[in-house]
């Protein structure tokens, strides 16, 4: 019996409703239907009243749930696929993201946006969104890439007294599977060592840290490279304690993200450690994104416009030569 | 309404003179409408979500007059701590939630902390109100929020300030229906009319309106017809504001209105509505000299955290 990381993010929600009176879920066909990707599987039935299909109405959902929050609750709301949280944008980062600064009052609210590429999706259901919501102050950012994450991570979410963007990757829903979920007790904040190394360092978040893996298993293979890969886990707050000692050990980044290419993530990441970091790196540091054009829908096409275990390996041989 | 409009007033001669940064933002014709619907909602137990020219509402429903002056001037002490300024400002935990400046947004917000009361089990009696203007009809944000209210039967009132102008656009450049009252069926909400110009009209519609949504009718549009005797702010002359209008039936000033209407209708007297004048006036300079005697915000001093959960760098 495994765990998809799916089933992850169902269980933690049914967790939360169980043991947290204030958790209620809102979103489109989440209910009865128990959502577009079966998130939400069971829970209608197991908690009436709580879990709420909503109108086609991402603003007005996003509203409610601050409304809600103001009141002491913890509202978690499902966005059918992160590129419709677009039409939300305006109360994540203007109401949500602003009210514990302008009113003292905070509000906890999670939202959870299935993010990033899978085949044949094409340009409105494969966006990744996480660095338009890190760039707001007042918005925490998680991007969960492991099974036990996705669980914890989103119980750790609507904990938080603020408001949080979890992204889950829907490129991992099924196709990531763990035995069983496991806690290493990691914090919001907190990033890991995925797999230790000492020639360079990938810094990956989401579904990217998979690729990464498994572009330094060729590696290691092909010439005894031993890369080390960083999962950020979340993105704001980014943990440059974890990213910097590792670049101290090796002396080489490659900064990885499925997101398009211009500012973002991996911008961040690269810039901090060129600012606090500088004497550390031993060549330029890289960065290595999708394309800067939508993201296409054609297999062959989606599969060149993200970053591959292939064009990771490319700019990873670019940093190890230089 | 004649306090509001005195507290105003005096905001609009302070921005004048220099002491007010940012903007003012007034109410003036708005008030027989706003006062009526902040009067019919019980502070602690309603909620309340005002927008720009809803001074008179704020006072009606019990904000204290020096939260209003305190933002202004941008005094420490203030509930924005003059982080957000002039009519930005609430008591989110006392129900009465602080705008943003995009409109339409608190219809879904008040939605929300009604949705919280349900599922709490604190919803009996409450009702939730916010106030628009004609503008803000053509949000996607009233659409969505005015739609999810009435898909969720919540018990709340929506007041459609029509004043003819979204700043300085006309309303035949922001809806082409014949009425906005028109919309009421399409969304599956009660709707109201009234002459935003007449007081006891509008005690009367807008007081109906609070106690059916109270009464579990549903929820509740009103639509007010009036005009906006000031410009959208106070840096603003309304130029574009045609003779025609003003000197129309729309034009009258509700508050002089209003003091016909007290007066004929011996609910108070001329002498009466004077000493409350002085009463207002006095209570408008005390509020505005306390809070133009405490301190500004000191950019030292300031936590420059915008989450709660963490102060470190993120």
């Amino acid at each position: 019996m495994s765990v998809t990381y799916v089933d992850a993010i169902r269980d933690a929600q049914e967790k939360l409703l169980r043991d947290d009176p204030r958790v209620f879920l809102y979103g489109q066909d989440i209910s009865q239907f128990g959502g577009a990707f079966k998130a939400t599987k069971g829970l209608a039935e197991a908690f009436p009243g709580r879990v709420l299909d909503s109108p086609i109405s991402e603003d007005a959902m996003i509203g409610m749930a601050v409304g809600a929050a103001i009141e002491g609750l913890r509202p978690i709301v499902e966005m059918q696929f992160a590129d419709f949280s677009s039409i939300a944008f305006n109360q994540i980062v203007n109401q949500a993201a602003t009210h514990f600064y302008r009113t003292g009052v905070p509000v906890p609210l999670t939202v959870r946006l299935p993010s990033g590429g899978t085949p044949g999706s094409g340009p409105f259901h494969s966006q990744s969104m996480e660095a338009l919501y890190a760039h707001y102050p007042g918005l925490i950012v998680v991007t969960p890439a492991t099974v036990s994450d996705a669980y914890h991570m989103l119980l750790d979410a609507v904990a938080l007294d603020d408001p949080v963007i979890y992204c889950e990757h829907k490129f991992l829903y099924r196709w990531l599977k763990a035995p069983r979920i496991n806690g290493d007790g990691l914090p919001i904040g907190k990033a890991r060592i995925t797999r230790p190394g000492k020639h360079a360092t990938v810094v990956a978040y989401s579904a990217m840290v998979h690729e990464a893996v498994r572009a330094a298993d060729r590696l290691k293979e092909e010439g005894g490279w031993e890369i080390e890969v960083v999962d950020l886990r979340s993105v704001k707050p980014l943990d440059m304690d974890t990213v910097l000692a590792s670049v101290a050990r090796t002396g080489r980044l490659l900064a990885l993200g499925e997101a398009f290419p211009w500012g973002g993530v991996t911008a961040e990441v690269v810039s901090r450690v060129c600012v606090e970091g500088f004497h550390l790196l031993d060549a330029p540091p890289l960065r290595l994104n999708s394309r800067d054009t939508p993201v296409p829908y054609h297999p062959k096409l989606w599969a060149a416009h993200r970053p591959t275990p292939e064009t990771i390996c490319i700019e990873l041989r670019k940093l190890l030569t230089f | 309404m004649l306090k509001a409009r005195l507290l105003e007033s005096k905001l609009s001669s302070l921005y004048k003179a220099g002491k007010i940064v940012g903007g003012v933002y007034l109410g003036k014709g708005q008030e027989a409408v706003s006062a009526s619907l902040g009067a019919s909602l019980v502070r602690g137990r309603d909620i309340f979500a005002p927008l720009i020219r809803d001074q008179a509402g704020r006072t009606a429903f019990g904000e204290s007059m020096l939260d209003c002056t305190r933002t202004y001037l941008g005094s420490v002490l203030g509930p924005m701590k003059g982080r957000d300024g002039n009519i930005h400002r609430g008591r989110p935990l006392e129900g009465l939630p602080a705008m943003i400046s995009h409109l339409g947004t608190t219809v879904s917000v008040v939605a929300g902390m009604l949705v919280a009361r349900r599922l709490k089990g604190e919803m009996a009696g409450v009702v939730g109100a916010t106030c628009v203007g004609d503008g803000a009809t053509s949000t996607g944000s009233f659409h969505e929020g005015l739609n999810m209210v009435a898909i969720e039967n919540l018990p709340m009132v929506v007041i459609v300030a029509n004043n003819q102008f979204a700043y300085s656009t006309p309303t035949d450049r922001q809806y082409a229906c014949e009425d906005l009252l028109d919309r009421a069926k399409g969304y599956g909400v009660a709707g109201h009319s009234v002459d935003g110009t007449d007081m006891l009209a509008c005690s009367k519609v807008i007081g109906r309106a609070v106690t059916l949504a109270r009464e579990g009718a549903g929820p509740q549009m009103v639509v007010a017809r009036l005009l906006r005797l000031s410009g959208h702010g106070e840096h603003d002359d309304g130029s574009y504001v045609p003779n025609t209008l003003r000197a129309g039936n729309l034009g009258r000033d509700c508050l002089e209105v209003a003091t016909a209407q007290m007066t004929e209708g011996g609910y108070a007297g001329a002498d009466e509505i004077e000493r409350w004048k002085t009463e207002f006036t006095d209570e408008v300079q005390a509020a505005v000299a306390q809070a133009q005697q405490e301190p500004a915000p000191d950019p030292w001093d300031e936590e420059w955290f915008a989450c709660k959960s963490t102060t470190g760098r993120l």
